[in-house]
């Protein structure tokens, strides 16, 4: 039950094309609207988010006296912000318009058509009582810090790093590794065209190294973000490196006197580090840090052959942990992906024959700073004389990655490429489509074929070392159905290399917690939309770059990076952001002085005036969650826009008879 | 026969997302959820619930992020304080606590959030009508008849 309150409230819904209107009677719930207290105008618009549409609201504000506007049209999330500026346009507070989701939340979810006009009609129903409750808000401007945060060290990360630093702004590049260059460091060839990847990176590696606006935080990780779109504040942790790299000239004699050796991850465990070690010769900063756990010293308390070598005396045994506080005013999500290494590789024959690799393996393998200088070669020296490359391993696969990795398919066709250039073996591809889209990438595709490489489509059931034939005999058996020619196939071959797709970094999720970021089932980061905001997250200022936001080739990660940084630069530049005016306050008539609210507050944005004896809200740190609203035991604190008197009609509209 | 009325209470960045997500891939579920947007579930007051039941809902859902990824960091553990203490007086007002439930639902579970609608609106049918403002007035729950009306 209503009564009129003298409103003048404009109703219109959309059929956005024949999206709602295929589905939901828009002239029914048009109709149904008209007969709420105070809808002084309805109308059903084939477009209302495009300019007539939003016009048709302008002129009605204008002609009828408009002062409240429903639309019922697709998400708030879409466009909120469309609506809220025709009314602006129009001179109505932007807060007095409201939409209705009747298209994700309506009409592409309900089969029947006669209950989603019903559902249609107690949704707009339940805006039109809320509208009339609605106050106007205004939003606040508030100083943006110069400065950006980028938070991994990859391609992606170093590309947003130097955009940003080229534009005149101060980036923290923060990587996790005592080096930059993230994966594509340990890539020999970048398909399709070839060229070497070390040779296209080292030199944006060392201009990252040597860039007076970048401060480069290696063997680091951020460990609190707090604050808001413009003024972020990054708690940044660097490990003890036990090398001071001011004094360190990075002659490298500590290392050749180092007499443990672990596994070299960045090799992949193919060859041995040292516990001093720099990870790969271009790496930046080209200077050593000591493993902890490796160390002899660390373990026995004896060595220390790295401090008596060291002319510059740089070994720093007592070295801690540093913490590194900045303030920003955006972030780059850059934090990149982990090769797949699940149970589908072991499924494959992966640890149990030693000429079985994975791709990143075959990358190493295949380097020419790798294990064997870029030669390919069995573990037993011999070269060999056939291959089997695998695709989708733990891809398009519903038990294990059920999408698509995008690379590699061309990855794979790159290694046939280089394994033929360089053993002339016979290679044969089994894929279950080979998926080439990309400048040039369908021509690559044609070139391998015409190579002479054996293109088999079919997945791999089995890889074995169990013969059958004299011929099979000291080989490994890849065991597959040629789907095309209809047949099982046994290809005996002398290695295999796994073509693993793309998986989100662990990593990864702890930054988008720290940030607000949400992830998807797979643990890439969300952007704010798929199609019109890729590189915008769900929290403003912050902005992803590379394959944190799902798996992508070089250069579609190195363009990601370059938008991640525009819009860092944009918001940056300008020095001002607008605040939306939807936050908390406290009635200081009402507030009891309970104190409640000031420990509930996740931003610290409620203090106590000690001489009034209330609460105060500190509007520009509130971010209008409402959970004082919800606890104030007299009602004093209340949130903007979502009043405990606006959700009450809403409430009451939704469920009215 | 009149059918289960269901209010769900979502949080703007997680669950009300899922459900969009849903409708972004046409999968299919109960009218019969009606969905109040609040920006987080911290915002959540027993009386929004227990104005819900007495306008006249049979159910009421309530969604927020998964723990440890509320948008607002902790907003959806206070929550869950407040609707483990409300569930327990919900029996004082004639409401089986069935009728009342929390669940975490990301912004990448469209389908998870479909499914719990349906799930539901099961449940609630199963219950049969509260009878909504009657009860309230009168003191005398309602619940458990059929849904002929």
């Amino acid at each position: 039950m209503t009564k009129p309150s003298g409103h003048r409230i404009g109703v219109y819904v959309c059929h956005c094309g024949v999206n709602i209107s295929s589905v939901v009677n828009v002239t029914e719930v048009a109709a149904q609207a008209a007969k709420e207290d105070d809808v002084v105008l309805t109308k059903d618009y084939k477009f209302m988010c495009s300019a007539p549409g939003q016009d048709l609201i302008r002129a009605d504000i204008a002609e009828h006296k408009l002062d409240r506007v429903v639309v019922a049209a697709c998400s708030p999330r879409m466009h909120d912000d469309t609506f809220r500026g025709a009314c602006a346009k129009a001179g109505l507070n932007p807060y007095f318009s409201h939409m209705v989701n009747i298209r994700e939340q309506d009409s592409w979810v309900t089969k029947d058509k006669a209950l989603a006009t019903q559902k249609a009609s107690a949704l707009v129903r339940a805006a039109v009582r809320r509208v009339r409750r609605h106050e106007p808000l205004y939003s606040k401007e508030v100083d943006v810090q110069p400065g950006v945060l980028v938070i991994g060290g990859g391609i992606a990360g170093i590309q947003a790093a130097l955009t940003i630093a080229d534009g005149g702004q101060h980036v923290w590049l923060v990587e996790k590794e005592p080096t930059i260059g993230g994966h594509m460091a340990r890539f020999d060839k970048t398909f399709p065209t070839l060229d070497c990847s070390a040779c296209i990176l080292t030199p944006k590696m060392n201009a990252v190294g040597s860039h007076p606006n970048i401060t480069l935080l290696t063997s680091s990780e951020v460990k609190d973000v707090s604050g808001y779109i413009g003024n972020f504040k990054a708690v940044i942790e660097t490990r003890a490196r036990y090398v001071d790299h001011d004094v360190c000239n990075g002659c490298g004699l500590c290392m050749e006197k180092c007499p443990k050796k672990v596994p070299s991850e960045f090799d992949e465990g193919l060859v041995q580090r040292k516990a001093i070690y720099i990870p790969f010769p271009q790496a930046v900063p080209n200077k050593p840090v000591i493993d902890r756990d490796a160390c002899t010293f660390f373990q026995n308390g004896k060595c220390k052959a790295c401090e008596k070598i060291c002319g510059p005396q740089a070994i720093r045994w007592d070295d801690k942990p540093r913490m590194t506080e900045v303030q920003v005013g955006s972030v780059v999500v850059a934090t990149g992906f982990e090769m797949y290494r699940g149970p589908a590789l072991a499924e494959l024959g992966y640890g149990k024959y030693p000429e079985v690799y994975h791709a990143l393996e075959f990358e190493r393998l295949n380097n020419a700073s790798g294990p064997t200088e870029g030669k390919i070669a069995m573990r037993d020296g011999r070269t060999p004389q056939s291959v089997a490359i695998v695709h989708c391993v733990g891809s398009r696969d519903k038990k294990y990655k059920p999408y698509c990795s995008r690379v590699c398919c061309m990855y794979s066709l790159k290694f046939a490429h280089l394994i033929k250039e360089k053993t002339g073996a016979e290679v044969w591809e089994f894929y279950i489509d080979v998926r080439s889209p990309g400048k040039a990438y369908e021509e690559f595709y044609d070139r391998i074929r015409e190579e002479g490489t054996h293109l088999i489509r079919g997945k791999v059931g089995q890889v074995t070392d169990a013969a059958l034939t004299d011929d099979e005999r000291g080989k490994l058996i890849v065991v597959a159905e040629d789907t095309l020619a209809q047949q099982r196939l046994r290809v005996p071959v002398d290695m295999v290399i796994l073509s693993p797709g793309l998986a989100s970094a662990p990593k990864s999720l702890a930054v988008a917690q720290l940030l607000k970021c949400s992830t998807d089932k797979d643990g890439f980061l969300i952007e704010k939309h798929p199609k019109l905001a890729p590189i915008e997250t769900a929290t403003d200022g912050v902005f992803l770059a590379g394959c944190c936001q799902g798996p992508k080739d070089i250069p579609d990660t190195v363009a990601q990076a370059q938008a991640a940084a525009s819009m860092s630069l944009q918001l940056v530049g300008k020095g001002k952001v607008l605040i939306e005016g939807r936050t908390a306050w406290a009635d200081s008539e009402l507030c009891s002085g309970c104190r409640i609210c000031n420990s509930l507050c996740p931003y610290g944005a409620i203090t106590f005036d000690e001489a009034k004896k209330v609460s105060v809200v500190n509007e520009v740190l509130c971010k209008g969650c409402g959970t004082c609203a919800a606890a104030c035991p007299s009602g004093a604190a209340q949130a903007r826009h979502f009043k405990d008197d606006q959700i009450f009609t809403e409430i009451e509209g939704v469920l009215a008879p | 026969m009149s059918e289960p009325r269901i209010v769900a209470f979502l949080c703007h960045w997680c669950s009300y997302t899922g459900a969009d997500l849903a409708g972004t891939a046409r999968i299919k579920y109960a009218p019969n959820v009606h969905i109040v947007r609040i920006m987080c579930s911290g915002r959540i007051e027993p009386q929004f619930l227990l104005k819900a039941f007495r306008e006249g809902a049979d159910g009421v859902l309530v969604c927020g992020c998964h723990p440890g990824d509320c948008h607002y960091h902790e907003g959806n553990y206070k929550c869950l304080r407040r609707f483990l203490m409300l569930q327990q007086m919900l029996g004082a007002y004639g409401i089986e606590q069935g009728r009342l439930r929390l669940e975490w639902v990301s912004a990448s579970e469209g389908d998870r959030f479909a499914k719990l609608a349906d799930e539901f609106t099961e449940q609630i049918r199963a219950l049969g009508p509260l009878g909504g403002r009657a009860a309230f007035v009168e003191g005398t729950p309602q619940g458990g008849t059929s849904w002929a009306s």
